[in-house]
């Protein structure tokens, strides 16, 4: 038996030391990650992936871990991958949500990575990609992927999930500096942590607005994305009258039916309120992509999404490595003295690559 | 474009220390030597700790002590660490020792022990020698 092929069938028993070593390949891009992968891959696709989002400090750790407690409650196991910055001057990272969720450890049914994002272009999406599917494989019902909401990566990792909330607390500022990037419109679930602070029913009501503007604009333009609605506050009812729990706050009514509509939640998540509705959201808002069918579109951008990355990172490795190491930092050099132009040295790149085929055969 | 194997260190408070200072202070020196520091905050059990060491995949445990709770502690996590097949993974202790345990702490399988004044440079310094000395990582 190969070194892959016995860490995929230690996996596939539920051994977690070979799953937490599948992820350490998977970071380091390891070739026995690959061929790991390809053998788990049959397994994969029935873990429900929800992405979770925003800015530092409002609480994205102690909400998953708040979250994951339900789902355990309602007989799931969890898987959480957390990605933390690496220190763009160091390639050190500093990895501490795992603070907010040791009440999980003596759990066998969560398992927890922590993961740093390293940095490398392109990379990080592909390598959380592949976690995720380790996570799926190794039989989590569940899987949780947390992220600061702070640019393009991180928006690409949270796109590769099934569902995605977006965390917002109050006091943070200007209201308008989470819309900003594009985070708004990733959203299948609002929650505004910290609602026991001042300031709370202006977040959700800037929140509304906010999401009130993009859909009149996308119902003039025609172009609104096919959604159900959200559970109701009825459907609610059943959690939000519990003493102590927020109501589930079903956001502004739109004519279509076909519709999800967002809902906008809140909770004070370190001390559980509010986490059952934000649960409820989930489950809803995963049975409407499965019912309306919306989750073989979703799953087919992400396949593309994942494809196009991939092609784009070997071919990238692969054109390095046919001219050496020493050549590429030549044709850097190049560049950087004015001596060609950016897309000269792609082309090089790509140039010495041909040849090598060509030799190759 | 070369992809270094990062070297990954769980630091743990393991005990009832009250506060967590100068794990801290290790956790990012070592951060900023270039590692990925899994930090877990205080009041640990062993078990917490050997777990985490054991999702997180690390290379490298770094436990600190101030109360004096290690002559029960540090036995136990090496203990669950060797029945977790993870006797592997490279051991320093932090915090302040009385002289005469040391040499009981290094034969448990510490390869390091650090007190009051150590400087966070030496700290990373021996992990990568350390771990430069066991070969190619993660076999």
């Amino acid at each position: 038996m190969t070194v892959a092929a016995e860490l995929v069938a230690r996996v596939e028993a539920g051994d977690r030391r070979a799953l937490a070593r599948l992820i350490t390949w998977i970071e380091d891009d390891d070739p026995r990650a690959h061929a790991a992968l390809a053998g788990l891959y049959p397994r994969t696709g029935r873990a429900h992936i929800v992405g979770v989002t925003g800015a530092p400090g409002t609480g994205k750790s102690t909400l998953v871990s708040a979250l994951a407690a339900e789902e355990r409650k309602r007989g799931r196991s969890v898987g959480i991958i957390s990605i933390d910055p690496t220190s763009p001057f160091t390639g050190g990272a500093l990895l501490g949500d795992r603070i907010r969720m040791m009440e999980h450890i003596a759990d066998r049914g969560v398992f927890m990575r922590s993961m740093a994002s390293r940095g490398s272009v392109g990379g990080l999406s592909v390598s959380t990609s592949d976690a995720v599917r380790a996570l799926d494989a190794f039989g989590c019902d569940v899987v949780f992927v947390e992220t600061v909401g702070a640019g393009q990566a991180e928006i690409d990792i949270v796109r590769t999930a099934h569902s995605v909330i977006v965390i917002e607390a109050p006091g943070l500022g200007d209201e308008i500096q989470a819309f900003k990037a594009g985070i708004l419109e990733i959203a299948d679930v609002f929650v505004v942590n910290k609602a026991d602070r001042e300031g709370a029913d202006k977040t959700a009501n800037a929140l509304k607005v906010m999401l009130d503007v993009g859909n009149t604009m996308k119902q003039r333009r025609g172009d609104g994305p096919a959604r159900v609605p959200a559970p109701s506050a009825a459907e609610a009812g059943h959690h939000g009258a519990r003493e102590g729990n927020f109501p589930a706050e079903a956001y502004a009514p739109t004519t279509d039916a076909t519709e999800w509509r967002p809902p906008i939640l809140k909770t004070v998540a370190a001390e559980r309120r509010g986490v059952i509705e934000v649960v409820d959201a989930l489950d809803a808002h995963w049975r409407h992509l499965r019912e309306s069918g919306a989750i073989t579109q979703r799953e087919r951008e992400r396949v593309e999404d994942e494809v196009r990355q991939l092609l784009g990172r070997t071919l990238t490795r692969r054109c390095v490595e046919a001219g050496g190491l020493e050549r590429y930092a030549a044709l850097v050099d190049a560049v950087t003295a004015r001596a060609l132009d950016p897309r000269g040295a792609v082309e090089a790149l790509i140039g010495a690559w041909v040849a090598q085929r060509k030799e190759a055969g | 474009m070369t992809e270094t194997k990062k070297i990954r260190v769980l630091i743990a408070k393991p005990g009832l220390d009250g506060h967590d200072r100068g794990a801290k202070v290790v956790a990012r020196a070592l951060r900023d030597a270039g590692m990925e520091v899994i930090y877990t905050g205080l009041r640990q059990t062993p078990e917490m700790i050997v777990e985490a060491a054991l999702q997180e995949d690390v290379d490298c445990i770094g436990l600190s002590i101030l109360s004096n709770a290690h002559g029960a502690l540090f036995p136990r996590i090496v203990e669950l660490l060797t029945g977790e097949g993870r006797n592997d993974i490279l051991l320093f202790a932090g915090g302040i020792f009385p002289d005469e345990d040391v040499p009981e702490i290094k034969r448990l399988g510490f390869r390091g022990v650090f007190g009051p004044g150590s400087d966070t440079r030496d700290i990373a310094a021996f992990i990568r020698t350390e771990i430069a000395a066991r070969g190619p990582v993660r076999g």
